[in-house]
């Protein structure tokens, strides 16, 4: 699992260190890295491209800017934010990895999450499957009827839509209403036999946002702001999502 | 809701602390929620943790936008260190509270020929309480598929 050397040469850049330097700790001092390896060696994409948290940010602090601006690893790595929970000095890796992937040129980022990102911002949905909401409602609608006639005990099972004041507003992920519908029906018992008051949006019902992995600030925000819309709409107190 | 329907059955149990849920973002207080959770409905003895675990958990690799990038070799190769960490429980099936996890964790499963399978909360919820439907059981195994059902 041992990388290659560093190799210094040529002019040095300073663009992404100095960024770097704004998202260390204590005025975004480069030498609070100790050089310990804790992240490197609990991170699970440690070795995949050559590459590791601890020489990434090594990296960027010694100003290799091409190189850590062009190396796939941006992309396996999750930023589960372990390496941070595990650093004596709380550097927030992550954050170096977002900005890296984000100086991408867009349509070299990976095709699926681009895809994922620009199908949600088709719909009224933000559906990364490109779900709408009436095909949501009319799913829903159907399943209900369904489970309402046939399953004992559950003739007043409630899927509300667009349930103006309910406490709770509940996104779903699409994989359910897309390709496992009967997954929601569980969740719908709980709440009912619990005698939650929640409710779907016909808009803004989709729980997930690939426009964040893909490190596009502004579809990101315009995902999110589809769904809080939304729920301001609706006067939900709660926004639960099951993502 | 209890765990009377596992006393006799004995089926072991593990979970997945999503990172985005709890090292992220609640933190080990929401990793003790889950736990009271799943002990509760699988019953204490039958609930086997992960390790390292709730905070410090290992990502299983499906986040991130990982199983949308392309990277599918990578993408397992990253959830070894989870799938090892699975295998090592000996438990049968992994409640997975995050989309993410549930598929990566699945396609490990399959993948890596593991023989776990991957359950959301609301699954085991209803079926400790014997109000899971015939057609809700995708994601059980072929010992609980028609467990409870008249």
């Amino acid at each position: 699992m041992e990388g290659s050397a560093i190799k210094i040469s040529g002019k040095q850049k300073s663009a992404f260190l100095n960024k770097v330097k704004e998202l260390l700790p204590d005025g975004g001092n480069l030498s609070a890295c100790l050089t310990c390896g804790m992240c490197a060696s609990g991170c699970p994409a440690t070795g995949m491209f050559d590459m590791d948290p601890r020489k990434f940010l090594r990296m960027a602090a010694l100003g290799l800017d091409d190189e850590i601006l062009k190396t796939p690893w941006v992309w396996a790595c999750t930023m589960c934010q372990r390496c941070i929970y595990v650093c004596p000095m709380k550097i927030d890796v992550p954050q170096l990895i977002y900005n890296a992937r984000a100086s991408w040129p867009r349509d070299e980022r990976p095709k699926g999450i681009r895809g994922s990102c620009d199908a949600a911002a088709k719909v009224d949905s933000g559906s990364a499957m490109g779900l709408t909401g009436e095909m949501f409602t009319d799913t829903v609608v159907e399943l209900l009827e369904e489970v309402q006639e046939e399953q004992e005990g559950f003739d007043k099972l409630q899927a509300p839509i667009d349930k103006k004041g309910a406490h709770f507003f509940v996104n779903q992920n699409s994989r359910e209403p897309q390709m496992e519908e009967d997954e929601m029906v569980p969740l719908w018992k709980i709440f009912h036999t619990a005698g939650v008051d929640w409710t779907y949006g016909s808009r803004g019902w989709a729980a997930e946002n690939y426009c964040m992995f893909l490190a596009d600030d502004e579809a990101w925000e315009k995902n999110v702001r589809l769904k809080s819309d939304m729920v301001k709409e609706l006067g939900c107190k709660v926004w639960l999502n099951t993502e | 809701m209890n765990s009377d329907w596992n006393k006799d059955l004995k089926i072991k149990f593990t979970l997945q602390d999503p990172c985005q849920l709890v090292r992220k973002t609640f933190g080990d207080e929401a990793a003790e929620d889950m736990r009271y959770v799943t002990k509760k409905i699988v019953g204490e003895e039958n609930f086997i943790d992960m390790t390292p675990n709730k905070s410090n958990n290992y990502c299983c690799g499906g986040g991130g936008g990982f199983l949308q990038s392309g990277l599918k070799e990578q993408r397992r190769q990253y959830g070894k260190v989870k799938h090892d960490q699975i295998m090592a429980t000996g438990a049968s099936y992994v409640i997975a509270p995050c989309h993410n996890c549930h598929s990566q964790i699945h396609d490990l499963s399959d993948h890596f020929e593991g023989g776990y399978h991957v359950v959301h909360f609301w699954t085991l919820i209803c079926l400790s309480m014997g109000i899971l439907g015939e057609n809700e059981r995708g994601h059980l195994g072929p010992d609980l598929e028609e467990f409870g059902l008249d």
